[in-house]
């Protein structure tokens, strides 16, 4: 499965990724910088973490409307998946690839932590290889990673199973002391509706080996490389 | 445009820093008076921050060679081999004055001055550690302190994408008006890939890269060569503005440029900026240079040449490109959308030739900038005070009736309460190579595509150096070496950023003096050489020094990262001991200060040998796989250790420790302070094996206990002393820090 990592300036999760990929899953992967939009050759991009352009505007704004950005539409409509995380599903909502936005935390400061998550939906691309209901450990590292949605869109993500991923305590309550940054319902990562783009604040790629204190992120990987069928498409459920 | 430039007299000299005595120097060193712009350099280069002035006498008793020391002192970061093609370079720095002027931008540039030292040597920072030191925690001021500070800290590191790795908080009153804000950045880097500071070949091309130029910063190295008085304030300006997102792309574009082949020397315009980048690069060379100061990039109209040259402006580089292959290095920087402009050349003349649009503003020889500055050997004096404060016998107070109360207290001191409030705002594991976080001794970090691991960490307890320089500074070194083999590495190096009050004080440079001195024995006798360092002098305001604080930041390597080991009990019924002597000392100790307000006393004595054998039986066992956690005994004594290692982990245990019923009191035994002690756990199936393998080395050593249940009980001569649950103490420790500071 060929994977490709963005690189916007300021990005720093990029290498994190592409060594998990190529080291520890040993699948091919390559560098996408974030002027190229020729993607075809890709099956997953992936938009890690960082600080695209400083996040001196709003956080991923700038990110948001460039080349590699705005060719993602046609990239998924193709066939391909895209993971957002941390300030790539800040850029993947300031795209509107998906719905909502991500505010400052509630607590006003950066909060680097280990999170727990329980998975809400296990029949996407992303997460067919984890259960229902399943507790995640997984770190994040943000300023602003306060989800927040109109009424409707909360209602809608409900709705149509979109919400993937929600902070939990280690065993599985979803409450507010589990809640990191005060996020909407205590949401952790979403997809869109065609269940093609994942979004979310927490770090797989710091969570894929042992020697980093766990692997729970490498269910992402694993669920990707179950969903690939021979013709080069995913399985979406 | 020099027309416009004030004419130099000895009033302008004088303001600008310098003495008459240094004045006169440089006429008769130019053979003339020196232009506006050339007094600037000058005031600039010969600062203290710069030139080591009262210092380098000194510094010249470090050891600073070894067989790992690929570079040592002297350029902008040291480098220690780590086998292999690999090696690490590391650096700590101080940012003391702008950050009390400006605690955010001053403790955010300070990161970013640190990490600049770290990649132009070729290196990707790793890892970075803050040392901190404020003002009493009760005081309203600290807060806005400690909160600027670390929310500095925080912005520019997780911006810039570096993890934290440790380091320090602490509190004392004469913090209050000088804090200090010491940041130490760790880089890895390929031998064959090594940069330094140099100019080298005639014709060569200049470049400028980076962000552009504006007035902010001129004149720091001047400011921080200076004490402080109630006009600091007015000073803000001298204080620059930190950009992490372009010294991210300076970061990029710099390793990428020098992967080229095309970069033939590099060096960060920190400090002095242009002006200390144009003379120390062809000083350490042997050539001269010139540049034309119109071509740098500005971000202000209308500055003059003084003002280009002397802007300390952050996140640019100086760097020396063949000839030829000037190309090269302007696609690397558009890519990254940073400036790199050609500024001028190289030249074999040994001259700087500075000009504005073709005239001619400065032509003085790069060594009587970099090179020439007066060393001075000032008189030193013991401070009267000393006497006194050794005199003071801590167990003249009475003994606490309650020890466990006492231990709680201690536990939920700013000092030594868990510090989570301050690194969990810092990224802690971005470039995924963190296997300790900030809250153990030191920070772990493994190396990609080996077994081997790096452990780092800072350390000083200012308030030994105060009540003993000597023997203070020498148990810094210990300290910090200890932390190391009880996470079960063996010291590579350290560098060093020597904070202390003004060195035109006899009394402050007999302090300076003293701890060099035991910064020196200590460091030969555990046969660890100084890489680099900084030192820091006039940390004063209105007259008030500050306690002394050299603190050593120190780097080791773990062959097998495996093997690290961390400071907290992890299974029930793993046997205790503690290793080292028994002398301990009130004097100077955490709990002194918290029950009773004093620092006075007599420190425990260091013994290095002894000190040395621990390090060595502690890495053994480690490496042996004999113990399950391992644990410096300092601050707050035997009682805090335990406790600690108690509640500081993923999960909380008791403990049931039996000592002997010896002559001494209670409160000294369990908080008493002294060198060269370690607390381990021992699985029951290795106790023989443990035993047999501390007979091998002539040390002090002794079960005291096991590890289980949900209170730490202390006996002594089958008395209980204390029983404190587990879930009182882990409150006190947990909230400490939030509840006094934040």
């Amino acid at each position: 499965m060929n994977f490709g990592v963005v690189v916007f300036p300021g990005t720093w999760s990029d290498c994190d990724f592409h060594y998990v990929i190529s080291e520890v899953l040993h699948q091919p992967v390559r560098y996408v910088w974030h002027r190229d939009s020729q993607l075809a050759d890709f099956d997953c991009l992936i938009l890690p973490g960082g600080f695209s352009y400083g996040d001196y505007l709003r956080v991923g704004a700038v990110a948001g409307r460039s080349p590699v950005v705005e060719a993602l539409p046609e990239f998924v409509a193709k066939g391909g998946v895209v993971l957002g995380s941390c300030n790539g599903f800040q850029i993947l909502c300031e795209s509107k690839l998906l719905p909502g936005a991500l505010m400052r935390n509630e607590c006003l400061q950066y909060r680097c932590q280990s999170t727990f998550l329980r998975v809400e939906n296990a029949e996407t691309s992303f997460t067919r290889a984890m259960r229902q209901g399943q507790v995640l450990k997984m770190p994040i590292s943000h300023g602003e990673g306060k989800f927040y949605a109109d009424a409707e869109t909360l209602r809608r993500l409900r709705d149509q199973n979109q919400i993937v991923f929600r902070y939990a305590a280690e065993d599985g309550r979803v409450v507010k002391d589990a809640n990191p940054n005060g996020s909407l319902d205590n949401i952790a990562g979403i997809i869109n509706e065609e269940g093609t783009v994942l979004g979310l604040m927490p770090h797989p790629e710091r969570a894929s080996e042992n020697a980093m204190g766990g692997t729970d992120g490498l269910l992402i990987f694993h669920s990707l490389l179950g969903s690939l069928v021979e013709d080069g498409s995913f399985l979406k459920r | 445009m020099t027309g416009a430039e004030p004419k130099v007299t000895l009033e302008l000299a004088l303001a600008s820093g310098l003495t008459g005595e240094e004045y006169d120097r440089i006429i008769r060193r130019l053979g003339r008076e020196p232009s506006y712009t050339e007094l600037g350099l000058f005031s600039a280069l010969w600062s203290e921050h710069c030139a080591y002035k009262h210092s380098r006498v000194f510094l010249r008793g470090l050891p600073t060679t070894g067989p790992a020391v690929l570079q040592g002192p002297g350029e902008n970061a040291g480098i220690v081999d780590l086998g292999g093609d690999l090696a690490l370079t590391f650096k700590i720095e101080s940012h003391n004055h702008p950050s009390f002027i400006e605690p955010f931008q001053g403790a955010a540039t300070g990161v970013g001055g640190i990490l600049r030292d770290i990649f132009t040597m070729g290196a990707r920072p790793i890892a970075i550690l803050d040392s901190l030191r404020f003002g009493s925690f009760d005081d309203p001021k600290t807060r806005r302190l400690v909160e600027g500070v670390v929310s500095g800290i925080s912005w520019y590191g997780n911006c810039f994408g570096v993890p934290n790795l440790g380091g320090e908080v602490k509190f004392a009153p004469e913090y209050a008006g000088n804090p200090l804000v010491n940041a130490m950045a760790v880089g890895l880097v390929r031998k064959d890939r090594i940069f330094r500071a140099r100019a080298e070949g005639p014709g060569n091309p200049v470049f400028y890269v980076g962000a552009k130029t504006g007035r902010d910063g001129i004149h720091g190295a001047t400011m921080a060569s200076a004490t402080f008085d109630e006009g600091a304030e007015e000073r803000r300006p001298t204080v620059q503005v930190g950009d992490p997102f372009t010294e991210k792309l300076l970061l990029e574009a710099c390793l990428a440029a020098m992967a080229t082949g095309a970069v033939l020397g590099i060096q960060d315009m920190g400090a002095a900026g242009l002006a200390c980048a144009c003379s120390e690069m062809p000083a350490r060379a042997g050539t001269g240079m010139e540049v034309e100061l119109s071509r740098v990039p500005q971000r202000e109209s209308g500055m003059t040449p003084y003002e280009i040259m002397l802007s300390e402006s952050q996140e640019r580089m100086l760097l020396v490109a063949q000839r030829g292959r000037e190309e090269e290095i302007r696609q690397v920087f558009a890519r990254w959308e940073l400036d790199a402009v050609e500024i001028g050349r190289v030249t074999a003349d040994g001259i700087l030739r500075v000009a504005m649009h073709g005239q001619l503003v400065a032509e003085v020889p790069v060594r009587a900038l970099a090179d020439e500055a007066p060393v001075y050997e000032k008189p030193t004096a013991r401070p009267a005070w000393q006497d006194k404060l050794a005199e003071f016998d801590p167990l003249s107070l009475p003994a606490p009736a309650d020890l466990g109360g006492a231990l709680v207290t201690l536990l939920g001191s700013p000092g030594i309460a868990s510090k989570e409030w301050v690194y969990r705002q810092y990224d802690m594991q971005v470039g995924i190579n963190t296997l300790v976080m900030p809250g153990s001794d030191a920070g772990v970090l493994r190396i990609k595509g080996t077994r081997k691991a790096v452990a780092v960490t800072t350390d000083c307890n200012s308030r030994f150096v105060y009540l003993d320089p000597r023997a203070g500074a020498a148990m810094a070194v210990a300290e910090a070496a200890r932390n190391l083999a009880v996470s079960g590495a063996r010291p590579l190096g350290l560098t060093d950023c020597l904070n202390f009050g003004s060195p035109e004080r006899p009394e402050i440079l007999w302090q300076f003096k003293e701890a060099v001195a035991g910064l020196a024995e200590a460091c030969r006798a555990l046969e660890i050489p100084v890489v680099g360092g900084n030192v820091s002098f006039y940390n004063e305001t209105l007259g008030q020094a500050i306690l002394p604080a050299p603190v050593v930041g120190m780097a080791g390597l773990i062959d097998e990262a495996e093997s690290r080991r961390t400071q907290w009990f992890e299974q029930e019924g793993d046997r205790i001991a503690l290793l080292g002597p028994d002398d301990v000392s009130l004097g100077g100790s955490e709990y002194l200060w918290i029950a009773h307000g004093k620092v006075a006393g007599r420190l425990a004595p260091l013994d290095l040998g002894q000190e040395r054998r621990v390090h060595e039986a502690c890495r053994a066992a480690i490496a042996a796989g004999l113990v399950r956690s391992a644990h410096d005994c300092s601050e707050g004594g035997l009682g805090v250790t335990l406790a600690e290692s108690c509640i500081s982990g993923p999960r909380s245990l008791g403990a049931s420790v039996e000592l002997p019923a010896a002559g001494t009191r209670a409160d000294l035994e369990l908080f008493g302070e002294g060198p060269s002690r370690v607390i381990v756990s021992v699985p029951p199936e290795a106790e023989r094996h443990f035993e047999r393998l501390m007979g091998e080395f002539a040390l002090p050593w002794r079960w005291i206990g096991r590890v289980g249940g949900e209170v730490l009980v202390i006996r002594r001569g089958g008395e209980q002393a204390m029983a404190v649950p587990l879930d009182r103490m882990a409150e006190a420790w947990r909230s400490g820090f939030e509840r006094h500071v934040a």
